[in-house]
């Protein structure tokens, strides 16, 4: 629930108040907005880089001998091995090789696809994700679809209205940005699953068993970005041209929705990049309380048992969504919001 | 660093409204936590551990206002006896989060061209860790603990904080009264710790409550997963994971115990957003 400080959007206020550009300066233009795209790639490089690097020092910071560690942990007891005994392990590890040489065969491993060998399983770790990947990408994309819906629904209706109205709107941001996953998650299934029989109780994969869950990512999501759109909207309506338009005679709902909205959603454009990460990792809570299959609960049972290469091959895929999604809203927002392209 | 008002000057109307039904609720609460801190016994007399098992699953009621859990132990009891340890990791997870968002947002902001990208790179790849995902890795290193619940949501929580830090510092840099120390030829030691920090640190009082009421909310997501302090402590996340397996007989010890960490945090959040406004007052007087 980190809070997304907004410095480094463009405000409204920098509006192209330049002149039109003349003919010869569109190639330039073209340049500038090239080594803008090129700067933000290579951000996300190093900052996948990092990510992987991050994971390696993970496993290699475990303590204790790893080998026995890894021995340990397949076979769920805790006693001294011989060197017999962990010559194998050592051996397809590689534990024996220097750290450096171990972090260069990880990395390569990650360019291949590879993300390393469950400790506990022994099967390798992209197995283990990708059969469980779709399930939670199914998930935090409705979830994200869900809270778009019901913020923009809320903030449309009660954003610049009277003062009551307003109040509500804010409170209701404010109570359900804050909910945690586990309780929303658990109120909404003693309600609709048991009490009111709506819904199954355990697992499935039908889509009347995806409601509950996104409806538990989604409506905290939803409050986070009604209170960045909220403020964006009573902006907006205080705009020269919600006067014009409405001077035209359009309604009021007509303006909102055909030119107010249009402004106020550019924040949570940006936010819905790190609302992929946010909603997967908040799947790990949801998975567990809905019985649903998918990598949060392979991560909860990872961490406990401490399968490493489990929990780092998850966080390492995730920050490449994160990472691939941010640079995705990035490019969509300079499309969509042309002050942007010419700062 | 209070903030007095003038009394000379007539205030304006807006001033002089009643303080918000909101504020005075979060004050009342965060009261009553901290009574229940300090002096658990005067809420609730009775022991924490008493066991009941004639009583045992009973419905909140008049005699257990939030009911009792398999053994008959009276909740509220045991949410007034846990708030000492739930306070004590979220403050000790925040004061972890924010000294190092200090530490790296105000480097990232002051230090040299190579060093500050570099760290700014760092924090840019915590930042793309969710925070939960960061403290789950932690606990899978760690085991799970009190001290790993603390140090793993501080770490979580803290790249947030340090991409506030740095650009309250960098705004700070940038002000008329920086270039005028600097101008002055004060050196550039004083000019940092003398004008810079104090400037762009001010507004971390208000960060600190909120993120007391996030730690404790984080905190108790990983107690829920089984990854915090173990069931027989009644702290406010332990409590939630004893709950779990009695969802459908006993909703009551799960919903209950994250109603009131919702409450706290809800409480702390209203709490920074009231201080924060009022330290933005004190500095346009």
């Amino acid at each position: 629930m980190t809070r997304i400080s907004s410095t480094d959007q463009v405000s409204p206020d920098v509006a192209s108040v330049r002149p039109v550009a003349a003919a010869g300066l569109t190639a330039s233009r073209a340049v500038v907005r090239a080594r803008r795209v090129g700067e933000r790639i290579v951000a996300a490089v190093l900052v996948l880089l990092g990510a992987a690097t991050a994971a390696f020092l993970a496993q290699a910071s475990l303590p204790g001998d790893r080998a026995t560690t890894i021995l340990n942990i397949r076979s769920g007891q805790a006693v001294e091995r011989t060197p017999d005994e962990l010559a194998p392990i050592i051996a397809q590890f590689g534990l024996d090789r220097p750290l450096v040489s171990q972090y260069l065969a990880y990395m390569g491993g990650l360019v291949r696809g590879d993300l390393g060998v469950s400790y506990q399983q022994f099967r390798p770790v992209w197995d283990i994700v990708g059969e469980q990947l779709w399930a939670t990408l199914v998930l935090s994309l409705t979830a994200i679809a869900l809270a778009w819906l019901i913020m923009v629904i809320w903030v449309t209706s009660t954003a610049g209205r009277g003062p009551r109205t307003r109040a509500l709107g804010e409170f209701a941001d404010t109570v359900t940005a804050g909910l945690p996953h586990y309780w929303l998650g658990i109120v909404l299934l003693l309600v609709f699953a048991l009490n009111l029989g709506w819904f199954p109780v355990l697992g499935g994969t039908g889509p009347e068993a995806l409601l509950l869950p996104a409806l538990t990512l989604a409506i905290p999501l939803a409050g986070f970005m009604g209170q960045a759109t909220r403020a964006e909207f009573e902006r907006g309506l205080a705009q020269p041209f919600v006067v014009s338009a409405r001077m035209r005679g359009m309604s009021d709902t007509g303006v909102r929705l055909r030119h107010v909205l249009r402004h106020a959603v550019l924040p949570a454009v940006t936010l819905s990049g790190w609302a992929l990460g946010a909603t997967i990792s908040g799947a790990v809570v949801v998975e567990s309380i809905f019985n649903r299959p998918g990598i949060g609960r392979v991560l909860v049972t990872a961490v406990s048992s401490q399968d490493i290469p489990v929990v780092t091959g998850i966080v390492v895929v995730i920050a490449a969504f994160y990472v691939v999604a941010n640079l995705i809203v990035d490019l969509v927002y300079t499309a969509v919001d042309p002050r942007v392209r010419i700062a | 660093m209070s903030v007095i008002t003038r009394q000379d000057a007539p205030a304006p109307v807006r001033e002089r409204r009643r303080p918000a039904p909101g504020l005075i609720a979060s004050l009342v609460l965060l009261g009553l936590v901290l009574v229940a801190v300090f002096a658990p016994s005067v809420l609730a007399p009775a022991s924490p551990t008493a066991n009941d098992f004639a009583a045992a699953l009973q419905a909140p009621s008049a005699a257990h206002w939030f009911g009792t859990d398999e053994a008959g132990r009276d909740l509220f009891t045991r949410i007034v006896w846990g708030a000492a340890q739930s306070l004590l990791i979220g403050v000790g997870a925040a004061a972890v989060s924010l000294s190092l968002a200090v530490v790296l947002g105000t480097t990232a902001a002051l230090a040299g061209r190579f060093v500050s990208g570099a760290i700014g790179l760092v924090i840019e790849i915590l930042f793309a860790f969710p925070a939960l995902l960061l403290a789950l890795l932690l606990v899978a290193i760690l085991g799970p603990s009190a001290w790993t619940q603390v140090l793993a949501v501080g770490i979580g929580t803290a790249p947030g904080y340090a991409r506030i830090v740095r650009g309250q510092v960098l705004a700070a840099k940038d002000s008329g009264y920086v270039e005028a120390a600097t101008s002055l030829g004060h050196p550039r030691p004083r000019i940092v710790f003398g004008h810079i920090l104090p400037n762009s640190l001010r507004p971390l009082v208000a960060i600190f409550a909120l993120s007391v009421g996030q730690s404790i909310v984080w905190a108790s997501s990983l107690a829920f997963l089984g990854l915090g302090v173990a069931p027989p402590s009644s702290e406010w996340g332990a409590l939630l994971d004893a709950g779990r397996p009695f969802i459908t007989q006993a909703p009551w010890l799960v919903v209950i115990p994250g109603l009131v960490i919702v409450a706290l945090a809800l409480a702390a959040t209203t709490l920074g957003k009231h201080v924060s406004i009022a330290l933005e007052k004190g500095e346009k007087a």
